[in-house]
């Protein structure tokens, strides 16, 4: 069972437009704003909650289903289902790295008393990204496990009762 | 006013890099876990200990932990919302706010790390 590959590819960039990026650079903005306001009218204990607040996500997926939503209609198709259904899975993996932002916040609280600043910063991100990751490569082991049982019970029918929970999912991965 | 001008660039900057690097990955299940990426936190934590003092920013950190796990249920919420039930994006993202909210003042004020 082999790891998934992530890959970089350039042509993500032109499906957005200059002011899907500006939309997200003012929301960026503005709930860092609102953090540290928030942080001085109620102290940093109600602050810090804010720091983790789903901000960008609505913006995000709000972009992900036009952009597969216009790609279908492109193709003379109802592209509203899978349009949802990509943000949906844009949801999931931001319910990943929200374990991550967990592992940040642990190590900024932790640590930020004993190190400087940049150090702290830089282990944080790390200790984010290393756990989304591991994460995500699990959930896509398991998922691919998942499928190929599935693909095996559909051959011999009388294991035919597991659920098919990655169906939505799986036209997404590549 | 000044110190909000900065916090809207710093953040702003801070944000719109990561979506850039969530645009670029692939696959697209891999590139949703920039939505949950620290951009705020990293800005947010950078004025902070400036303005304010580590201590000062490691209480703000602490209390992230119990948003982070409330953006966990409103993630899955909203996922699930999405890809199960196929409800309209922008409604369910704002009316699932509320769990966040519900969860995140709830184990706060419930572990006492309001104050």
């Amino acid at each position: 069972m082999g790891r998934v590959k992530l890959k970089i590819d350039v042509s993500g960039l032109a499906e957005s437009h200059w002011y899907e990026y500006l939309l997200r650079f003012l929301f960026g903005g503005a709930v860092t704003a609102l953090a540290g306001l928030i942080a001085k009218r109620f102290g940093p204990g109600i602050g810090g909650l804010f720091l983790a607040f789903p901000a960008i996500l609505p913006a995000a997926a709000t972009l992900i289903e036009k952009h597969e939503r216009e790609k279908k209609d492109q193709a003379g198709l109802d592209g509203t289902k899978r349009g949802r259904a990509a943000a949906g899975v844009d949801a999931a993996g931001a319910s990943l790295g929200s374990i991550g932002l967990v592992a940040f916040a642990i190590v900024v609280w932790r640590e930020l008393p004993n190190f400087s600043l940049p150090i702290v910063l830089v282990s944080a991100t790390l200790a984010w990204l290393v756990t989304s990751m591991s994460l995500w490569q699990l959930r896509e082991i398991l998922s691919r496990r998942l499928r190929l049982r599935l693909s095996n019970t559909s051959e011999h029918p009388s294991h035919a009762s597991l659920p098919n929970k990655s169906s939505d999912r799986r036209s997404f991965h590549e | 006013m000044k110190e909000i001008l900065i916090r809207v660039l710093v953040g702003g900057v801070v944000v719109t890099a990561f979506t850039l690097l969530a645009d670029l990955l692939k696959p697209k299940s891999f590139a949703g876990i920039f939505g949950a990426a620290p951009s705020v936190a990293l800005a947010t934590l950078v004025l902070t200990v400036m303005m304010e003092g580590t201590a000062y920013a490691a209480t703000e950190a602490r209390s992230m932990i119990v948003g982070a796990i409330a953006f966990f249920f409103y993630a899955c919420l909203v996922s699930r919302s999405l890809v199960r039930w196929q409800l309209p994006v922008l409604p369910v993202t704002i009316l699932s706010m509320l769990l966040w909210f519900s969860c995140a003042f709830g184990l706060c004020y419930g572990l006492g790390w309001a104050g």
